[in-house]
């Protein structure tokens, strides 16, 4: 799966490099001339204590947040400003620390959501459900289907996701992000608030998400098991400023992230 | 149907052939994929299983030899085990939710070679056993997902396997007839399958069938139940149960049926709806939650709604199961009831996907009275069987019309059964397994001199019905100091039917009279105290107030009126009784993990309330270790009270069975 538009980059190359940003709100200074890429194929993780600037990079990097200073490139493409829009038209697809979906809609529409940017029959053929529009819904169905296959969330392709709990809601969000075939997909604290079951489950789609689709995954995670056994490569922030940026055993190793963690006497 | 076709092809690829000729174009099999149901007809079962038998054939595998089936109900699975006997090898089907251990002692017993499974869950639990069974060279798998990374020099898909085979056939003609060749030299005493018994008791025994017998057990039953190419199930239990193997496979490759697997085992409700199948089979437990999970369903329906239900669930006690047998019932009555088809049963059935079910069956366990009539009085033609994988399931069932619910039927056409001196069921059936795979020993032991299969169930021939009563495991069966027979599970059984009885362990073998220690429900009892003002602190407290005790000595009435009934129990029943203040835990050891009553460990536990339950003493005293949830060790002691029963009038003489 690819998406349309972009330059192709090939597996192991720079996919996406932040250079330098800085985002401030006001007298807050979010982040702070930070820098690091993420590499096509690779599980990249942002890791750091609260308020370090997770969630704040994350907007940077899909178009959310502008930065007041440096630049962010993506797919050898370089924007100052990037609308989110334009994100996910060029193949950035994300899922959020508190689930979004529409909670009236059923798994299904939910993740059929997910495909509207790859819609092409005008508005008036799909009105009429007729026609190219038909052709175009059954395909997109049909994609729409693997995912639910491949996420094993069959038995609930028809319950309005408002009644599903939440580690499945959570599936059906990795759904919807998936449905858009994204070059980089962005996953804020995918197993916030899950048990240990839901996270295994959890991590075992998330590298299959990375083997099967070959699809370049950044995340955000506060469960340092699971990061070090999902991701290639992690980068650190703490107060907005990356303090580290390496392999999971380096970063295990890393004095100034244990010191980030665990504090030190001062 | 045609019955004599079946009984002239003696093996189960022969059957395919003939049904690919006269089904043709019918289907043989469905499954729901990527949301759409997707269909096989017999002509194209056949193709593919024929292309898939050749690539098995060239990947190595030999007439004689074993490949394990390891998944859920797929139709490559399914496949998997009819190219295996187009080759004359042996399928062993091994639960898919075995855990490695066991999985790794059937694949090692069964001496396989090869293993059909599933997808990569599958295959990494055997990888992780891999140095347990040192035979198996190939695996093969149904799903790729997750598996493009692993090292495929002995693993293959099933899918190219197929189209290797498929490329095969029509590059040389002279493979196709080779291979019309092997399924000709197939013989009807070739071992067909090998089906490893669960294992409840002790290690799992390999029960060897061969194609002959099993066919011609399928032809009786198909005959009974007068199932043809046009009905339809759905293969929703384990593929290694003899049930699945029996019920779907045989019976749909001697019927020509069409099989439906369902899209994933957590769709199996929503598939039966949409399949409507006309042959349905489920165990009393999975009976048991589809009626609560409509009984709760109902409670939050509208005023409307709730109250029509109920009146005429109601009409329906009264007079659905009548109608059912063909017995009279009042014009009013059949009125009533064609009222409450059209709103109420229809319905319900078609919710629950049984509308067009022509035969339904249930065995396994004991199930509750209610719950058999609730289903029948709906209109549901449910009956019960009883049988074993030894005889290749069924020795009885019960014939339309003659349906109890205590009772597993009439001995089957064919079948002979007669009973031991100890009250043993013993069998020759025309499905009677060939012997348990390597193990003669074990063979002999279940056999009689004269060729008879013990079943390990005590029951006996009711005289009233002429159907056979399953009592308990023959080696429970224990009797009074005067001689009269004491099942034990048949009355812990009877009492457990009461919703506010939660678990019951009763004492008699070698003793004067029968006693029970009861545990309260604490789910309906707290709900009934609820309601009737009762008050109480703690779970001891409710165990033991009077008005519970008044309300369970009601119970244990009624079980002891209905023991009486029969001349057989009525010497058994139940002379005193007392309420446990505790709940058997399985963190105590007193019950299994599988909820299994452990009598003789809870017989040391509880000794001083057992003496005085036997040396009348009106109340005692015990002191029992408990562990809390969180492992922590405690003691609870009590004052439990005993109370006495009155027994029912029997035919004292008769009581006695020795």
């Amino acid at each position: 799966m690819r998406a349309p538009g972009g330059t192709d980059v090939a597996v192991g190359d720079v996919l996406l490099s932040v250079e330098n940003v800085s985002l401030s709100f006001g007298g807050v200074k979010a982040i702070s001339d930070v820098s690091f890429d993420i590499r096509k194929g690779e599980i990249r993780a942002i890791i750091g204590p609260n308020g370090a600037g997770k969630t704040s990079m994350l907007n940077v990097i899909n178009g959310f947040y502008h930065p007041q200073q440096g630049r962010v490139t993506f797919k050898n493409q370089t924007r100052s400003e990037m609308r989110p829009y334009e994100a996910a038209y060029g193949g950035i697809a994300r899922t959020f620390q508190n689930v979004a979906l529409f909670r009236g809609m059923t798994a299904l529409d939910n993740i059929m959501a997910g495909r509207t940017l790859k819609m092409h029959s005008n508005l008036f053929w799909q009105m009429l459900r007729y026609g190219p529009a038909m052709r175009e819904e059954v395909e997109h169905r049909h994609r729409v289907e693997e995912i639910i296959d491949f996420l094993k969330i069959q038995e609930i392709r028809r319950v309005p996701v408002g009644r599903l709990p939440y580690g499945l809601q959570k599936r059906v969000e990795l759904g919807r992000a998936l449905a858009m075939e994204p070059d980089l997909l962005l996953l804020d604290e995918p197993m916030a608030g899950m048990n240990m079951e839901e996270k295994e489950d959890m991590s075992r789609y998330v590298l299959d998400v990375n083997d099967h689709y070959g699809t370049t995954i950044a995340l955000i995670e506060h469960d340092m098991g699971v990061v070090m056994d999902l991701s290639d490569r992690v980068v650190v922030l703490d107060h907005g400023i990356k303090i580290a940026d390496g392999t999971p055993d380096e970063i295990k190793r890393n004095q100034s992230v244990i010191d980030a963690y665990l504090g030190v006497a001062h | 149907m045609a019955p004599n076709a079946a009984a002239r092809a003696d093996t189960f690829p022969k059957l395919l052939m003939r049904n690919a000729q006269v089904f043709g174009t019918r289907p043989a099999m469905r499954h729901k994929d990527l949301g759409i149901w997707q269909t096989w007809t017999w002509a194209e079962v056949l193709d593919v299983v024929r292309a898939y038998a050749v690539g098995l054939h060239r990947l190595g595998l030999k007439r004689g030899e074993t490949i394990a089936i390891v998944g859920a109900n797929r139709p490559r699975l399914y496949w998997s085990v009819m190219a295996a006997q187009m080759l004359g090898a042996i399928p062993v089907p091994v639960y898919a939710d075995a855990v490695a251990d066991e999985l790794a002692y059937v694949l090692a017993h069964a001496d396989v070679r090869f293993a059909a499974v599933e997808d990569q869950e599958q295959v990494d639990k055997i990888q992780s056993v891999l140095e347990r069974v040192p035979k198996l060279q190939l695996m093969l798998y149904d799903e790729k997902r997750g598996l493009r990374d692993y090292d495929h020099s002995r693993l293959h898909s099933m899918e190219d396997i197929i189209e290797e085979g498929q490329k095969a056939l029509a590059g040389d003609p002279s493979v196709r007839a080779w291979l019309d060749g092997e399924i000709a030299a197939g013989r009807g005493s070739d071992p067909s399958i090998i089906l490893y018994t669960s294992g409840t008791t002790g290690a799992s025994k390999g029960v060897l069938l061969t194609g002959e017998r099993s066919i011609m057990a399928a032809s009786d039953t198909v005959a009974f139940d007068k199932l043809t190419e046009h009905d339809v199930s759905l293969a929703y239990l384990p593929l290694a149960w003899v049930g699945d193997h029996y019920l779907n496979y045989a019976q749909g490759l001697v019927s020509g049926f069409c099989t439906a697997c369902p899209e994933s085992s957590d769709t199996a409700m929503a598939d039966l709806r949409e399949i409507g199948p006309s042959f349905y089979f489920a165990p009393p437990r999975t009976l048991e939650v589809l009626l609560t999970r409509v009984t709760i369903r109902m409670e939050d329906a509208g005023f409307l709604k709730r109250k029509m239900f109920h009146y005429f669930v109601g009409v329906a006690r009264k007079y659905g199961e009548r109608i059912l047998n063909g017995q009279p019932v009042p014009l009013g009555g059949r009125l009533l009831y064609w009222l409450g088809d059209l709103l109420v049963y229809g319905p319900l059935k078609n919710v629950l996907g049984l509308s067009r079910v022509r035969v339904a069956y249930t065995a396994g366990e004991a199930i509750g009275p209610d719950l058999f009539a609730f289903y029948r009085s709906i209109g549901l033609n449910l009956k019960q069987l009883y049988g074993q994988t030894e005889a290749f399931l069924y020795l009885t069932a019960q014939p339309d019309g003659e349906i109890y619910s205590d009772t597993v039927g009439r001995t089957f056409p064919n079948v002979d059964i007669r009973i031991a001196e100890n009250g043993e069921v013993l069998f020759k059936s025309p499905g009677m397994f060939a012997g348990y795979f390597k193990d003669e020993a074990k063979t002999a032991e279940v056999m009689t001199p004269d060729g008879y299969v013990k079943t390990g169930d005590a029951g006996y021939f009711d005289e009233k019905t002429g159907h056979l009563k399953i009592i308990d495991r023959a080696k429970d069966v224990g009797r009074l100091n005067d001689g009269t027979l004491f099942p034990p599970k048949y009355i812990e059984n009877k009492l457990k039917f009461y919703p506010n009885i939660r678990e019951v362990v009763a004492y008699g073998d070698k003793r004067d009279f029968v006693a029970v220690m009861l545990n309260i429900d604490l789910t309906a009892v707290s709900s009934w105290a609820e309601r009737n003002n009762v008050v109480y602190g703690s779970y001891q407290e409710l165990a033991g107030h009077p008005l519970v005790y008044d309300m369970l000595e009601k119970h244990v009435a009624e079980v002891n009126r209905s023991l009486a009934q029969d001349k057989m129990t009525a010497g058994a029943q139940i002379k005193r009784f007392l309420i446990l203040h505790k709940e058997l835990d399985p963190d105590d050891g007193e019950i299994t993990r599988t909820l299994k009553v452990r009598r003789g460990f809870i017989e040391e536990r509880y000794a001083p309330l057992i003496k005085a339950l036997y040396d009348g003493s009106k109340e005692a005293d015990i002191s029992t270790q408990v562990t809390f949830e969180d492992g922590r060790k405690g003691a609870i002691s009590a004052r439990i009270k005993i109370r006495d029963m009155k027994t029912e009038p029997t035919t004292a003489a008769m009581g006695k069975a020795a």
